[in-house]
């Protein structure tokens, strides 16, 4: 078990542990709709220290995990070309495409680089003015005005061998999916705090009013986390359904005015497909028609890409929170993080690689006892 | 990668007429584009996200946010060896040209 003391302030955990139980009358379904917050619920085991009406479902919020197959397969493809030097973020080395990943690319020969910045794969292009340099564009609200703006740099220092591969996802379409699908047990969102902190949070209130479902805007360390659980409780146990912001610290109602201007500029809204979840309108971002010079896709045409799935793979259900990761039958036996079959299992954002990192390979028996033995595990390798 | 990270500003120059600045995460010090927070000022503390300062943050909350990412490990993972991390993983050879720079100076810096 993860204990109280673990807690960067065990008094106020403790504190926000006896409200949310005081709170609770009812059963509840909650998503964490970020990666990050996923991998800290799990590693401080907030998820069995709350009540057990309480239940956390695990959102797409992990980057990594839902960019699509097709994406990953184009990024094989150009990296692999002799006249590339390809930059990508360091998690996305070991996702798996149709059979490789950039890791083993990159092992045969590939000029693979990771940055630890998109500026820094625009320096690379301008040392390397022979290559032809492409940077890897995924993510959220948080990552796409880096992007955004290494394209801008781009055009107007005019560096004409950067290109960039987009695969932009957008949150409020994602949320909305979830809702509208007849499967969908959520009834309340912790939404993710630094895509707020670029978008504000104007986006919610239209969503929470429409589907009648609490939104609070939480952080990422425990106490936020649980002072979001909180919040969410006190407005379902009362039926309100409103937005809430739990992490004033880093986010306010406009967010970034001029992070939208430059998202605004470089791209454009798109339906984007998530994988293991589909087609989502409306919820992406590609190069605006001003930037397609710089879209790598366009740029190296590469189209009729096959693709091959995992067909044992169930990472879509564990995207929609609607199995937990020990639920898929390979769990922890043909996936694991050495051999990740789904991009849930090799993000540390993913759902299924933060149940393997914390010993979580049964699933927890509600009410009896024992349920606590996988968490003891858990605290002798956290 | 979704997690952003607080750090301080320590020195501030236009590049390509650019506003950059190094900024200190704990230790780590990374070059910290200023276009999206134009008003930073040397001394003070932003949430960064791959290079690029998003939001300011008050001092307090920096600080303790960043002592508790260095202990869940996030700052290993955001600055440290992604290539070592991607080899044990897989349990491969590190690939050739992924070497550790000689000269790390976040390394030293950390020390
Ligand atoms: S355990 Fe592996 S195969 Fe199963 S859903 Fe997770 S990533 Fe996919």
């Amino acid at each position: 078990m993860k204990y109280l003391d673990e807690f960067s302030d065990p008094v106020l955990a403790e504190r926000l542990f006896d409200d949310i139980r005081a709170l609770t009358t009812r059963p509840w379904s909650l998503m964490e709709v970020c990666g990050g917050q996923t991998h800290s619920i799990i590693r401080h085991g907030i998820d069995q220290l709350l009540p057990d009406e309480i239940r956390l479902i695990h959102g797409p919020g992990c980057p990594v995990c839902v960019t699509p197959l097709e994406i990953i397969d184009k990024a094989l493809e150009i990296a692999s070309r002799p006249d590339v030097i390809f930059c990508s973020f360091g998690d996305m080395l070991r996702v798996p495409g149709s059979g490789r990943d950039l890791f083993q690319v990159k092992s045969e020969g590939a000029d693979v680089r990771v940055v630890y910045s998109p500026l820094d794969a625009l320096r690379i292009a301008q040392e390397n003015p022979e290559k032809q340099v492409v940077f890897f564009g995924i993510g959220f609200e948080t990552t796409a005005p880096p992007n955004a703006m290494t394209v801008y740099q781009a055009k107007k220092l005019s560096i004409p061998n950067f290109s960039l591969l987009v695969s932009h996802v957008r949150v409020p379409p994602a949320i909305d999916a979830i809702m509208n699908s007849p499967d969908c047990q959520v009834q309340a969102f912790l939404a993710a705090g630094h895509v707020c902190t670029v978008m504000g949070t104007r986006e919610y209130p239209d969503l929470a009013a429409r589907h009648e479902v609490p939104i609070v805007v939480t952080g990422f360390e425990p106490l936020d986390i649980l002072e979001g659980i909180r919040r969410a409780v006190r407005q379902l146990e009362t039926g309100e359904h409103t937005v809430e912001n739990a992490y004033p610290r880093a986010v306010n109602e406009q967010g970034s005015p001029a992070a939208q201007k430059m998202l605004a500029d470089v791209f454009e809204v798109t339906d984007r497909s998530w994988r293991g979840i589909g087609m989502i309108p409306r919820s992406g971002w590609r190069l605006s028609p001003k930037y397609r010079e710089y879209d790598a896709e366009y740029r190296f045409s590469v189209t009729g890409i096959e693709t091959e799935e995992s067909t044992v793979c169930r990472s879509g259900e564990v995207l929609q929170g609607l199995i937990k990761p020990h639920e898929c039958a390979v769990f922890g036996k043909e996936c694991t993080p050495r051999n990740p079959l789904g991009a849930t299992m090799v993000s540390s954002e993913g759902a299924c690689a933060a149940y393997y990192l914390y010993r979580r390979l049964e699933a927890p028996t509600v009410n009896a006892p024992a349920a606590n033995t996988p968490a003891k595990e858990a605290s002798s390798v956290g | 990668m979704c997690l952003a990270v607080p750090g301080r500003v320590l020195e501030i120059e236009e590049r390509d007429a650019t506003r950059m600045a190094k900024v200190d995460f704990g230790g780590v010090v990374k070059d910290v584009c200023l276009e999206y927070v134009p008003d930073m000022q040397v001394g003070d503390y932003a949430i960064v996200h791959v290079g690029f300062a998003l939001q300011r943050l008050d001092e307090e909350s920096a600080r303790q946010t960043l002592e508790l990412f260095e202990n869940l490990g996030v700052l290993e993972e955001e600055f440290g060896d992604h290539w070592g991390r991607a080899a044990k993983d897989a349990g491969a050879e590190r690939p050739a040209g992924t070497e550790l720079p000689a000269d790390r100076s976040e390394k030293e810096a950390r020390s």
